[in-house]
């Protein structure tokens, strides 16, 4: 199940006043998280695009209650929610990079020339999911064991461990950057 | 017997601290006087924390008598002082009414922050005026916009978060040719809420140190980004205020209690903790951002 939340058009559902464009302030950036996590019960498995482009500015706090919960919430057993952030400009950037280092996330935006990871990473990481995009998507661990020259079973953990922060995506035995298919 | 409290000449944070050397001593109930008849100037700090000490008194009401200069009440005026000072005093002397917005050099006038869309209605309304003051008049580079606003937004949820009442923000730019020969812009909060000690005591986890007292709460707080809250994601606003100001050359102080703390940039002298001052309740920033000159 693929979602679109406009975050511009969550937020001004969530104030009274319906004028803001601003994620601003931790009660706010609770109810807006409150409003996504609703939109997503539904579903066990589901893949949402989280679209920054009618926000003019967040805020640490509200960076912190929307995107860092969100994603810390994501890894729970039951369910696998991966997120895509598009629209995120540098006016973003600056707390959102700032809540992503201290919980140590990493999160997956959309460019104009593709999706990539930003936040907490290491270098494998970031290899790992390059190799992925330079196959075209949908890779075996195998494969992708040959693209970083390293034993299978490396590559199998690293891609269970990127699975589990819910960078990529797993079907079966295969795995496939997350945003892909957005 | 009403006390009579000498208001300055020149109302800002340093010279605030002899209004409330004034003020420590009096009993809660004490009838006061502020005479601010020859006050002449006031930054947003002073007026803010004016309004703050009008606050303090609840029952006890305050006799507050204006400035005499026309300039100055006009100035008051336009940045909503006696709009509110009316609610906390008793106003002696002739008190303009409420003067038309547009002052090019009041970005927020004197803004009541108690609830989270407060905070919404100030940063939106600092947007508008930004661009122009940061961008054009302070010479910083368009990122500094952005990070003035959510400065705002973190410095205004202190009152949300901690105070436990409202306070109120205002921001205004000015010259400041006293100190730095330079033009300003100076964003300042003030509530008199429970302060940071206070605030941090409620921590589930909190344990006194031998040496707890206001400035080691300021310290915890500012410094090390340390919050009531057990969350991990907590303390990341002051954090980031200290952030801000690190990279545009800014300064922040933070008073609370009997303490002030300090972050300072190489333009400035000022004393990076002060304590011991006259008790005070709740918590007063300043954030300062310098114009930028060419190297």
């Amino acid at each position: 199940m693929t979602n679109h939340i406009d975050l511009g058009t969550v937020l001004r559902q969530t104030l009274s006043a319906n004028l803001y464009s601003n994620l601003v302030t931790r009660p706010t950036g609770a109810a807006v998280r409150g409003q996504i996590e609703l939109m997503l019960r539904a579903s066990e498995r589901s893949l949402t695009v989280i679209d920054f482009s009618h926000v003019s500015m967040i805020d640490f706090s509200c960076a912190d209650e929307v995107i860092a919960k969100l994603l810390l919430s994501r890894g729970s057993q039951d369910r696998e929610a991966y997120f895509v952030f598009r629209g995120m400009t540098d006016d973003h950037w600056d707390a959102i990079e700032a809540v992503l280092e201290r919980h140590g996330l990493a999160l997956v935006v959309e460019r104009d020339h593709g999706v990539e990871l930003v936040g907490v990473l290491d270098d494998r990481e970031v290899r790992l999911f390059q190799a992925m995009k330079h196959r075209g998507g949908s890779a075996a661990a195998w494969e992708l064991a040959i693209d970083m020259n390293e034993q299978e079973s490396t590559t199998g953990l690293l891609l269970e461990r990127m699975w589990r922060r819910r960078l990529i995506m797993r079907d079966g035995d295969a795995y496939m950057p997350v945003g892909e298919l957005a | 017997m009403t006390t009579v409290i000498d208001i300055p000449h020149s109302l800002d944070e340093h010279s605030f601290e002899q209004v409330l050397e004034q003020v420590a001593p009096l009993p809660p109930d004490a009838k006061m006087l502020l005479d601010a008849r020859h006050t002449t100037w006031a930054s947003p700090y002073g007026l803010g924390a004016l309004l703050t000490l009008g606050q303090t008194r609840g029952e006890a009401r305050a006799t507050l008598a204006v400035p005499e200069n026309d300039d100055t009440t006009s100035y008051w005026a336009r940045a909503n002082f006696f709009h509110y000072a009316d609610e906390l005093f008793d106003l002696k002397g002739v008190v303009p009414k409420r003067g038309a917005r547009g002052d090019s050099q009041v970005l927020l006038e004197l803004t009541p922050i108690a609830k989270s869309e407060d905070v919404h209605g100030a940063v939106d309304r600092i947007q508008e005026r930004t661009q122009q003051i940061i961008g054009k008049e302070l010479g910083l580079d368009p990122k500094a916009i952005v990070g003035f606003a959510m400065t705002l937004s973190e410095v205004c949820q202190n009152i949300l978060e901690h105070a436990g009442r409202g306070g109120w923000v205002m921001v205004q730019t000015y010259n400041w040719t006293k100190r730095l020969g330079r033009r300003v812009v100076v964003i300042a909060v003030c509530d008199a809420g429970v302060g940071f000690r206070s605030s941090l005591e409620t921590a589930g986890n909190h344990v006194p140190s031998d040496r707890w007292d206001d400035a080691a709460a300021l310290e915890a707080a500012v410094i090390r980004g340390v919050s009531r809250f057990r969350d991990p994601g907590r303390g990341q606003g002051l954090a980031g205020v200290r952030k801000y100001i690190g990279r545009w050359g800014g300064k922040l102080s933070v008073r609370s209690g009997t303490s002030r703390i300090a972050i300072v940039p190489d333009w400035d002298d000022d004393l990076p903790l002060e304590e011991n001052l006259p008790n005070f309740p709740g918590a007063q920033i300043q954030v300062t951002i310098p114009e930028r000159v060419a190297r």
